[in-house]
């Protein structure tokens, strides 16, 4: 039975200090808010896993909340680098970061394989690369048919996957429209998957080919409209892409880092105070 | 005579290379820029390929990032992106794909990664991304880089994406490698061998500047073609382009309450 909880109780309850987690979403849908209570809550010691950390674990790797971090480009889109895992990789601030790095194909392969619960992804992949030289968990085998080299990466399956995503209905089937990334992957291949979303409806239409999570995969829905921001939730709301240029100062100061975070998420109670927030920001 | 930027000039140099129905693995930025001016200009049946999903994207204005909802809604089709890799680009399915990079070296390698070692970099660079993959498996890719002698270097600080290195034919990788690396003072291509060197010339650029802007020493092609200056119908297309862009990226966002 999917359970209904505010974000507050859902990240109390199922993600404890030391766990790890998978935020997932290409871009689009990133879960902001969830990501926001993890440092509310003060976690720590996360093995945080994403594709593309994005501001969201920016944040929390400023805020000292991880020790490991599964990843395949880590760059703000479009604008440069994420000052906050810079001064971690390169400085060890506010303490140092183990690094799992992988290519994007890598790590689609891997969260495919751990969606199937198999124990490795195999892909045509990481050639001419260093990479392999670097992160011991890639590795590669013969083809048992043709004998060709193929790179191996072991299966990822986070502790907890959270999502975020437009509308989940009262049975807590969960659809998802536009760019999708490898949240499904991710998704399935988490031992607890919480989403938050935009809307909950009491019924959603057939998805025929749309990305539905059914209701059976879906640990826990929490209700959190805006959560997403300033990320987008195609349809409801757009890509906050200045804030995203704005991040690039916000960031690049530890100080200021540090005053933004206490001032809109620690010193906020919930999501909906966070928003608030940021229209007194903006003068 | 139309006054244009080196940077107008590459992009639309990298614009000219595509040609009408190519599919094309697109990045942020200057490849961006430049697909979507072919796009706009000779080549409308262009496929663009976002690394986000998104397949034959049309956008109206340059997403910031590869996963704007501009991209999906002007698509012909939305994937997953674990499609993307397998299914689109490990299969053989992408003609060109556009990188960039912090380094290049003479064989056309290329470092995302890291300046410095490995384990204690003195600059922490973004990484593969869908890079290293794209580098193996288009049929040919183009490189866009600004040429300096800090980025076109003897030596990479690290391996991301393979170039024309010794192997590859037996590697794995299916693709051609870099057919051409387009940069701000003339575009470099490999030569027997496998090493890059200036085979073509922008109006008004030197071999020796040219030469004086890469870290090592350039070899200059038998027959080095002319690139004839930016026409004025590209400098409007990709001048309009941009201003599109920058207003759409200033639109406030609305947010549910």
């Amino acid at each position: 039975m999917t359970e209904f909880l505010p974000l507050s109780e859902a990240i109390a309850r199922h993600v404890p200090d030391g766990a790890s987690v998978a935020l997932e979403g290409f871009t689009h849908l990133i879960p902001f808010a969830a990501g926001h209570e993890l440092i509310r809550q003060g976690r720590r010691d996360l093995h945080l896993i994403r594709m593309t950390p994005d501001l969201i674990y920016d944040q929390l790797i400023g805020m000292g909340a991880a020790r490991r971090l599964t990843f395949s480009w880590g760059g703000n889109p479009g604008v440069g680098s994420l000052h906050r895992l810079r001064d971690a990789v390169e400085k060890g601030w506010p303490r140092p970061l183990e690094i799992d790095e992988h290519s994007h194909a890598g790590m689609a392969a891997a969260y495919s394989a751990g969606a199937a619960r198999l124990p490795f992804g195999l892909l045509r992949g990481y050639i001419g690369s260093d990479l392999p030289a670097h992160n011991p968990n890639i590795r590669n085998l013969r083809c048992p048919y043709t004998g060709e080299q193929l790179a191996t990466v072991p299966a990822l399956n986070p502790d907890v996957t959270i999502l975020h995503a437009q509308r989940a209905d009262r049975r807590g089937n969960v659809a998802i429209e536009g760019i999708i990334g490898a949240q499904r992957e991710a998704g399935l291949a988490a031992r607890l998957l919480i989403v938050t979303v935009e809307e909950i409806v009491d019924e959603l239409p057939p998805a025929m080919n749309g990305v539905l999570l059914p209701h059976f995969v879906v640990g826990v829905i929490s209700h959190c409209p805006g959560g997403a921001w300033p990320s987008y939730a195609h349809g409801r709301y757009a890509r906050d892409n200045d804030f995203y240029l704005r991040w690039d100062d916000i960031a690049r100061d530890r100080d200021r880092f540090g005053a933004w975070i206490r001032r809109h998420v620690q010193g906020t109670a919930d999501h909906r105070a966070f928003i608030a927030s940021l229209g007194r920001a903006a003068a | 005579m139309n006054e244009y930027s080196r940077d107008e000039m590459m992009t639309v140099a990298a614009a000219r290379m595509l040609w009408d129905g190519c599919v094309c693995f697109v990045g942020i930025g200057l490849p961006s820029a430049a697909c979507n001016l072919a796009r706009l200009s000779h080549a409308p049946e262009l496929v663009l390929i976002y690394e986000s999903g998104t397949i034959g994207a049309r956008p109206r204005v340059l997403p910031l990032s590869i996963g704007d909802g501009e991209l999906a809604e002007t698509a012909a089709c939305v994937v997953p992106l674990p499609d993307i890799f397998s299914d689109y680009l490990q299969a053989g399915r992408v003609d060109v794909g556009f990188l960039g990079a912090a380094q290049i070296d003479r064989f056309g390698n290329l470092n995302s990664t890291v300046i410095g070692p490995y384990e204690m970099p003195r600059t922490r660079l973004p990484g593969a991304g869908g890079a290293t993959e794209i580098a193996a498996h288009a049929r040919q890719v183009f490189v866009v880089m600004k040429a300096s002698t800090r980025s076109f270097v003897p030596r990479l600080d690290f391996q991301t994406s393979g170039g024309h290195f010794e192997g590859r034919s037996s590697s794995g990788a299916r693709g051609g490698g870099p057919a051409a690396v387009v940069t701000d003072v003339g575009i470099l291509k490999p030569q027997a061998g496998g090493e890059l060197a200036l085979a073509a010339a922008y109006p008004g650029i030197t071999a020796d500047e040219a030469r004086a802007a890469v870290g090592w020493k350039l070899a200059v092609a038998r027959k080095v073609e002319t690139i004839a200056a930016p026409t004025a119908a590209e400098l409007a297309a990709l001048r309009a382009l941009e201003a599109s862009t920058a207003a759409a990226h200033r639109e406030p966002v609305r947010l549910p309450t």
